[in-house]
């Protein structure tokens, strides 16, 4: 039984962030949650998802994040409560029904979670979603530390019915992904509501029992601008927003989010609780005003601590502005004027150094001679790691056969790529076969109006790759577009069986949903037939075949679309299995004599098999190797054997 | 709950994507967790764990919870399921009294696989993390692993071989109760044996 349904009040368990997230859900009393998975927000609908059953919840895996937050508001339409959860970016996606949504109102508690990645430590951006609470007029909460992840998203569903208006929660990998000491609070039996039903019979302004709508806009947008303003005045009295420190600071730090941790731990570093008051905000939008006052009146000098952009920086100094009157004028050190990064991930050190700046207080890190000497070491053993497929992964046979196609073809052909392990392409670990990569769905967008640009002399041939679970997200719309403007273009679709970088959760395409039940899977070959593109299949693992199919797809017109099908290495039904035991023969493997110059290791890349640098020969690494042979076709003496395993 | 060394006590446990990190600090601090201290752990997982270099930050204290990132050249324990990720390690967390124990099976990076760079051997690593740290253990719990059928047990291992130095309240008892919550009852035997490999070879 998951830990995450353990009734016992009180009870101290060692949370995920997003876990934490999932179990306020739980105490809440929520019945619908609806994502599309992205790091680092999967593992609160997985977490859900795990116990639809005994919570009796609908949980669903949505094919995009803007599918999913419908989903989510129309069980809130019809009373129920709902959460929502995507990453950063899923904001964007979702940000057009977003917008009418808040327009339109909610009835049911109605949750949309953000997990972001500052640093961008497994996205393609470090965007700041935040933004969109300000923009779209919806409350914003920011929990700061484990413990809060649960109470807020608890709390953010009766806020949301209080105001009739779906409430932002964000969350960062360093607070989705950390975990933390937490106790738990109650949780409700879990009985279904009276029946559901959508009300829709009564007077057409009235939001409980009319028509959902953001129309007339004259008439809804002051209605949802007063629910703003309630939950200013809400606000105020949060006990999610705290002050620790001296009744009369030196400096004012105003932070939240992961940064409150990092600032509570520069603080305690540098011996400051005496001379620095630390401010914690967890109501980020809008801000309460008087709670503001409060604390920038108790001194001149304030910093303020946030990844990523300068979003509270700026509300705390509009807000300043406004009182400058009464509190006086202030000086600001944070993003804008340099005094910490404007970019990038936080840690206690940056916070450390800023405070070190502003106050004068010296603070080393480390001794420089110590420093010296680690990173003297550190350089020796060599640059980093490079990322690469793991031992076994489809994607890197996939790339060694599109990216010899296309010396094959010799058109200075190029691929768009797309978001997922895939993406790595980019990298020599995929052979730099990857020239663009944007957001889900931009491959083939992308593809096709390079496609088009025959009009203009472009005679370059051009090819789109994306995953199985992207194909669902965005591709489906601009292969719709590809197909009716015949664009010139390729795609490739890398179906590995499941949404495989965020842990393998389901998609449309195959045959269980994220409550493990039987669902109908969608064939993409199929779906790509009936729109009119001509449609090969093959296993990647094939070279040769995969090769010669794109070279002849490249040759032809129109919309074309190879589909390498091959499970992911990681899977359950593959992981730890190996198809075949493979071996150097190491007679026929003549080092650098041989006219490869060391193909196999120097260009193919694969972790399960080195160069061992004293026999001056190929070796495989039985440890990492999972034997799914494809390098014996790398191989032109046939120094690599494929034997099946046992 | 017995006190701490040092308050918060830092541990890293550092390797490469597909080692088991994050297993293996999540076994850790619960069974620190269960011995009542609090607990934070930083780890990030996705991208980073496509063959790079990976580290889960895990702060243990008496009194409260901690930032999940570990501030620099304040780590007291780094555990390294592969050599050279405790050298690289060293460099952000390390100082002179950090102790160190590493496994002694080498993950190349591509640069190695590649012929590019050399990786170094063993007795220059020890010699680098004796010059870094105030005493260093190194494990052949891959070897060992692989013994006992499966190399992803050497996580398992180097938990037995912290226990076994006896700087946190890590035993036997702590540990069953956490694998007997995460594995199904098969595997907690090789489990068992594997932890207790791993203390011995400290304990020796």
């Amino acid at each position: 039984m998951s830990k995450l349904i353990e009734s016992k009040e009180g009870l101290r368990v060692l949370l995920m962030g997003n876990e934490a997230i999932a179990r306020g859900a739980l105490e809440a009393g929520v019945n619908v949650a609806s994502s599309y998975p992205g790091t680092p927000s999967s593992e609160i609908i997985e977490n859900l998802s795990r116990v639809a059953k005994e919570r009796n919840l609908y949980v669903e895996w949505s094919t995009n994040e803007k599918v999913a937050l419908e989903v989510a508001a129309a069980a809130s339409f019809a009373n129920l409560r709902a959460l929502c959860a995507m990453k950063q970016n899923g904001v964007n996606v979702a940000s057009d029904f977003l917008l009418h949504l808040a327009g339109s109102g909610t009835r049911g508690g109605l949750v949309l979670v953000s997990c972001e990645d500052p640093g961008a430590l497994s996205s393609a951006n470090e965007g700041d979603s935040r933004h969109f609470a300000r923009m779209m007029e919806i409350p914003l909460l920011e929990p700061g530390d484990f413990q809060e992840a649960k109470d807020i998203t608890k709390w953010a569903f009766d806020l949301s019915e209080e105001i009739k208006n779906i409430v932002m929660v964000r969350s960062v990998t360093r607070m989705s992904h950390a975990s933390g000491t937490v106790w738990f609070g109650g949780l409700p039996k879990p009985e279904k509501p009276s029946k559901a039903a959508f009300n829709v019979d009564g007077p057409f302004f009235d939001q409980e029992t009319g028509p959902v709508t953001s129309i007339p806009v004259a008439w809804h947008h002051p209605v949802q601008q007063e629910k703003i303003r309630k939950a200013e005045k809400i606000f105020e009295k949060s006990p999610f927003n705290t002050y620790r420190g001296p009744k009369k600071p030196e400096l004012l730090l105003i932070t939240s989010s992961a940064c409150n941790l990092y600032s509570r731990e520069a603080i305690h570093l540098m011996g400051l609780e005496n001379r620095v008051g630390l401010l914690k905000l967890g109501t980020t939008w809008p801000l309460p005003p008087k709670l503001l006052k409060k604390y920038l009146s108790l001194t001149d000098k304030i910093l303020i601590v946030e990844e990523v952009i300068p979003f509270l920086e700026e509300n705390v100094k509009i807000l300043a502005a406004e009182q400058a009157g009464e509190i006086g004028v202030k000086t600001f050190f944070g993003k804008k004027e340099g005094t910490l990064p404007k970019t990038g991930e936080f840690n206690p050190d940056l916070v450390a150094a800023a405070l070190s700046k502003i106050l004068g207080v010296s603070y080393a890190t480390m001794e420089p001679e110590y420093q010296k000497k680690s990173q003297s070491a550190a350089a020796s053993v060599g640059p980093d790691r490079d990322l690469t497929f793991c031992p076994g992964c489809p994607h890197r046979a996939s790339y060694w056969s599109i990216h010899k196609a296309l010396q094959l073809d010799n058109r200075k052909g190029f691929v768009c790529g797309d978001n997922g392990c895939y993406s790595l392409g980019i990298w020599p670990g995929g052979y730099r076969t990857i020239s663009t990569l944007h957001s889900m769905g931009s491959c083939l967008g992308l593809a096709t109006g390079f496609g088009k640009l025959d009009t203009f002399g472009m005679e370059q041939p051009v090819l789109a790759v994306c995953g199985d679970s992207t194909f669902f997200h965005a591709v489906l719309p601009a292969l719709v577009n590809a197909v009716h403007h015949k664009a010139n273009v390729t795609l490739v679709v890398f179906d590995n069986g499941g949404t495989a970088m965020t842990g393998f959760q389901s998609h449309p395409g195959l045959t269980v949903n994220a409550m493990g039940e039987e669902a109908p899977s969608l064939d993409i070959a199929r779906i790509c037939e009936s729109m009119g593109a001509k449609v090969e299949t093959r296993d990647p693992f094939d070279l040769e075949e995969t090769t010669t199919t794109l070279n002849h797809l490249m040759e032809e017109e129109g919309v074309k679309v190879l589909i390498l099908r091959q499970i992911c290495a990681l899977s359950p039904e593959k992981r730890g299995k190996k198809r075949y035991q493979m071996r150097i023969d190491e007679t026929r493997c003549i080092g650098e004599e041989c006219s490869c110059n060391r193909l196999c290791t120097r260009v193919f890349k694969c972790p399960g098999l080195a160069w061992d640098q004293g026999k001056k020969k190929a070796r495989i690494d039985e440890v990492i190797c999972a034997g799914c042979g494809v390098c014996a076709d790398i191989c032109q003496a046939g120094a690599i054997i494929r034997e099946e395993a046992v | 709950m017995e006190p701490l060394i040092q308050d918060p006590y830092n541990i890293i446990i550092a390797g490469v994507g597909g080692q088991g990190n994050v297993m293996a600090s999540r076994v850790v601090a619960n069974m620190l967790s269960m011995k009542g201290y609090w607990i934070t752990i930083g780890e990030t997982f996705g991208a980073s764990q496509r063959g790079g270099s990976v580290m889960s930050h895990i702060r243990v204290s008496a009194a409260s919870i901690w930032s999940p990132q570990i501030p620099k050249g304040k780590a007291h324990i780094v555990i390294a399921l592969e050599p050279v990720e405790a050298i690289r390690i060293m460099m952000t967390y390390g100082n002179r009294d950090v102790n160190v124990l590493t496994n002694t099976r080498p993950i190349y990076p591509v640069s190695v696989i590649a012929g590019e760079f050399s990786y170094p051997d063993l007795d220059e690593i020890k010699t680098t993390l004796d010059s870094l740290s105030s005493h260093v253990w190194m494990i052949d719990a891959t070897d060992e692993a692989m013994k006992l059928g499966n190399p992803i047990l050497s996580n398992i291992i180097m938990i037995g071989a912290i226990s076994g130095l006896g700087l946190l309240a890590l035993g036997l008892e702590e540990f069953m109760t956490v694998i007997g919550e995460t594995f199904p009852e098969k595997l907690q035997v090789v489990n068992k044996r594997a932890f207790e490999i791993g203390r011995n070879k400290v304990v020796q």
